[in-house]
């Protein structure tokens, strides 16, 4: 693998040039010890075209900046190793999400639209009082929470998802995780019934095809197919009637 | 005359990390109309990747009992090495507690307490009582003398930013995210707004506000070694700068952290040490509780990375392609401990070095990692020089951290600021006016333009943008580092006035049209050079050690001449800074002792 010379082959496209059709533009690379395509890309960039873009932000795989096509497949290219990869390297931008340029993608819009959507807020009746003890809470519920909570909007389910490329209103499994957040958050006051006003549908929980390749490409290593299943239960069983058990809440506070 | 999209709110927020958000939130909540500027996504702010938690004295686990906001105060204060504002540090941790409660009904999950017994991983057994159960726990940092770090497993600074992104969501809150402050408008008296960049078109536009707020974060990026994402390079910093009078205080102190990852830098947090930790040399011996017998690991982090440095400096370090490093061992707190509780340090460690931390040693070396310095505020958050202007959070100097920050009030920073300056803000702006003239904005625009044409067109020379990065980069780094004296920061002075003149004559490779990095890269060149000699020349001129500023030629701290706060001005023509001292106000408690580091009693004599 040492003293491999990487080719790279670039998707490249102005959408305010639309007179240039998008092309693949090709770079070749000696690889160093330890590369990662934030690497690659930064030393493309550097030495042989300014003009190039993509982004990375925290460059540790926290942030979700970096997903993009790599070879086939959506990743991070923060925490992709070259030396994971034959010496050919293809990189296209994810689809699904507006275009800015080359690698480039408007996840922010998407996903904005998507927590206005699901009103990815805790719903609660109650405000802040600055004299009063917290109140309390289960550290398994906290740490479940968590678990759902880890999201970090990178759009690889998304970008891999059958569904999410051929239906725009489709929430994909960003969106049926972020309601799953907050379906087990004590905090939240909203019912099962609007929950499935937000969910209970095509673009929602009911508009999956079960090809779990959102689950397949997570970045993150959600449990995405149990979170589907989890809030597809919930969302059939109110639409057929069945009463639900309401939440479980802890609290002496 | 010029085109361009012109937007009017009442408080324009540039920046959208915690502390950003919290105050457009207060401020929204108070009726005014806001707008969020954002290089990046909000959720993609540099604040998400705060792993290890928020300091609040809440005391409700065992190793916290005991605790409020004079133990508070009293370790934020030595922890700055007397060099913060008291005034700024007593509102601060009578605020956090607030802060963590505050945040826990918008809907962040902290980690809760646990009743009964736990063996931690040094033999002591603590007992969690059941009457806390279910109330915010916390973790152990350097520095404080009580538990005091809540968290949300490593986290904590995503969780933080996802809820309080989710109350700017529910509030209607305008962001323009992908859009760059490239200058402030003003009339020498008063800030108006803000020239932008559109990082999706490339459009320059021009933002009006009343009240105009930088809450951009660090500048950790000037150094070719740092933890902080690719987005953290000082804009508001030199935006405020290049007015010529806006001081910025205290550049000359920059913390290193003392474990970023060799050799992608990537910060592993302190919350690893704080469970239980260790560092170990090439021999695999664990050297600091030689140093610091007391707090061992868990000293601040400017006594940790300096020992580290000393040890490596004594030939103790392991030698790599990448210079030497040291061990961070965490493989006794066992697999599960570490698989939940220290997650993301497993997976950064798997990723990104290829080393599995359950049977793997972590390569480490102390990696610049936070600027205590920034835009000089007022304690209610008012910049020092122009009206209409404000600043928090990292980007300023409020002054809550004087000459060394301690872990977990960082985050703990950004939101009770974010309240408290928020307040501030609101209440400016409803007394504030919308008013200027047509001609200062068109003037501040062309301005911009004209800078772009001659970048774009290398009217003013051929200078690669990434060159002259590198060098400053390389300056910082070799001569303005963790140990500093005088010799080498003359040097550094030297080297980057050179630097700086060659930042003035960039020109680009590319066409520059559209949005082009290349061309978002150089315009902020001049201005990171410009910082960067505030560091350097600011670091020349203190003679004295303080925090984590070192001096190998002026090892003591000097409270008789040295009780001040740098201010930092760029007169216009400049290439080197104008340095002005403020007196550092102590309201409480006096210079002392801190109870660890080199120059504490208690550390001195080995094992």
């Amino acid at each position: 693998m040492a003293d491999r010379e990487l080719t790279f082959e670039i998707f490249r496209y102005n959408p305010a040039k639309p007179e240039i059709k998008p092309q693949m533009q090709t770079y070749k690379l000696k690889e160093t010890t330890g590369m990662t395509i934030f690497v690659a890309l930064n030393m493309i960039r550097e030495e042989q075209d300014p003009s190039l873009m993509f982004d990375f932000v925290c460059r540790a795989a926290i942030c979700g900046s970096c997903a993009m096509i790599i070879n086939g497949r959506p990743k991070l290219a923060c925490k992709t190793l070259t030396r994971s990869l034959p010496k050919k390297i293809k990189l296209f931008p994810l689809p699904v999400f507006k275009l800015i340029g080359d690698l480039s993608v408007d996840t922010g819009t998407w996903f904005r639209n998507l927590s206005l959507k699901t009103e990815s807020w805790v719903h609660t009746s109650k405000t802040f009082d600055p004299t009063k003890q917290e109140e309390r809470m289960d550290n398994k519920t906290a740490l479940e929470i968590y678990e759902a909570e880890r999201c970090i909007e990178c759009g690889c389910c998304i970008a891999g998802c059958a569904t999410a490329n051929i239906r725009d209103e489709f929430l994909g499994a960003a969106g049926i995780n972020r309601v799953a957040r907050f379906m087990v958050d004590p905090r939240d006051e909203r019912t099962p019934e609007q929950y499935f006003e937000v969910v209970g549908c095509e673009e929602g929980a009911f508009g999956c095809m079960g090809l779990m390749a959102c689950d397949d490409n997570c970045p993150m290593e959600l449990p995405l197919q149990m979170q589907l299943a989890f809030v597809r239960r919930k969302m059939a069983s109110i639409g057929l009637g069945v009463k639900q058990e309401s939440k479980v809440k802890m609290g002496v506070g | 005359m010029s085109i361009y999209q012109t937007h009017i709110t009442d408080v324009l927020i540039v920046g959208a990390g915690l502390a950003g958000e919290r105050i457009a939130v207060e401020s929204a909540s108070q009726g005014h109309d806001v707008t969020l500027l954002s290089l990046v996504p909000p959720r993609r702010s540099h604040s998400t990747a705060a792993q290890g938690g928020m300091q609040a004295s809440l005391g409700n686990c065992a190793m916290g009992e005991g605790d409020n906001s004079d133990v508070h105060f009293a370790d934020t204060v030595k922890g700055s090495d007397w060099g913060c504002d008291q005034e700024v540090a007593r509102m601060f941790v009578e605020t956090a507690p607030l802060a963590v409660r505050e945040m826990a009904i918008w809907g962040v999950p902290w980690n809760r307490v646990v009743a009964g017994q736990r063996k931690l991983p040094d033999g002591r057994v603590i007992e969690e009582k059941k009457e806390k159960e279910g109330l915010i726990t916390a973790r152990d940092f350097g520095g404080t003398a009580k538990w005091r770090t809540c968290y949300t497993a490593d986290g904590t600074g995503h969780t933080l930013q996802y809820t309080m992104d989710s109350m700017v969501v529910k509030m209607g809150i305008t962001v323009h995210d992908r859009t760059e402050a490239i200058s402030l408008i003003h009339d020498g008296e008063r800030c108006v707004g803000v020239v932008a960049r559109c990082l999706r078109t490339g459009d320059l536009r021009v933002y009006i506000a009343k009240t105009t707020v930088i809450c951009t974060g660090g500048y950790g990026r000037l150094y070719s070694a740092s933890t902080n994402a690719v987005i953290n390079e000082g804009n508001g910093m030199f935006v405020a700068l290049n007015t010529g009078i806006v001081p910025l205080g205290n550049m000359e102190a920059v913390q290193f952290h003392p474990t970023g990852m060799v050799p992608v830098w990537i910060l592993i947090t302190e919350g690893a040490r704080g469970d239980g930790g260790y560092l170990l040399d090439k021999n695999l011996y664990r050297f600091m509780p030689d140093y610091e017998p007391k707090k061992k690991e868990l000293a601040s982090r400017d006594v940790v990375s300096r020992r580290m440095t000393q040890h490596m400096r004594a030939g103790h370090g392991v030698d790599s392609p990448y210079g030497p490093h040291l061990w961070l061992d965490i493989r006794h707190l066992g697999a599960q401990h570490i698989n939940t509780n220290l997650r993301e340090i497993a997976n950064i460690a798997r990723n990104f070095a290829g080393v599995d931390p359950v049977k793997d040693l972590i390569p480490v070396r102390p990696t610049q990692h936070y600027s205590m310095g920034g835009v000089r505020t007022n304690k209610d958050g008012a910049a020092y020089g122009l009206k209409n202007l404000f600043a928090a959070g990292e980007a300023a100097c409020w002054d809550l951290h004087g000459f060394n920050r301690l872990g977990g009030n960082s985050l703990a920073e950004t939101i009770t600021a974010g309240q408290i300056i928020g307040k501030k803000v609101a209440e400016f702006t409803k007394d504030a006016t919308l008013s200027y003239s047509y001609k200062l904005v068109d003037d501040a625009v062309k301005e911009q333009e004209n800078r772009i044409k001659a970048l774009v067109h290398g009217w003013n020379g051929k200078e690669s943008v990434y060159e002259v990065r590198n060098e400053m980069e390389k300056n910082l780094m070799d001569y303005v580092g963790i140990f500093r004296n005088g010799k080498d920061l003359q040097t550094a002075v030297n080297n980057l006035q050179e630097v700086y003149h060659r930042s003035l004559k960039i020109g680009l490779k590319s066409n520059g049209e559209g949005p082009n990095p290349e061309l978002a890269q150089a315009l902020r060149m001049t201005g990171m050079v410009r910082l960067a000699l505030c560091i350097a020349y600011g670091a020349l001129m203190r003679t004295e050690s303080r925090g984590s500023h070192a001096r190998e030629d002026y090892p003591k701290r000097d409270d008789t001449n040295w009780l001040k706060r740098t201010l930092a001005y760029w007169p216009e023509g400049a290439d080197l800074p104008e340095l002005k001292y403020e007196p550092v106000k102590i309201t409480e408690l006096p210079p002392g002792d801190r109870g660890y580091g080199e120059s504490s009693a208690q550390s001195k004599g080995g094992k």
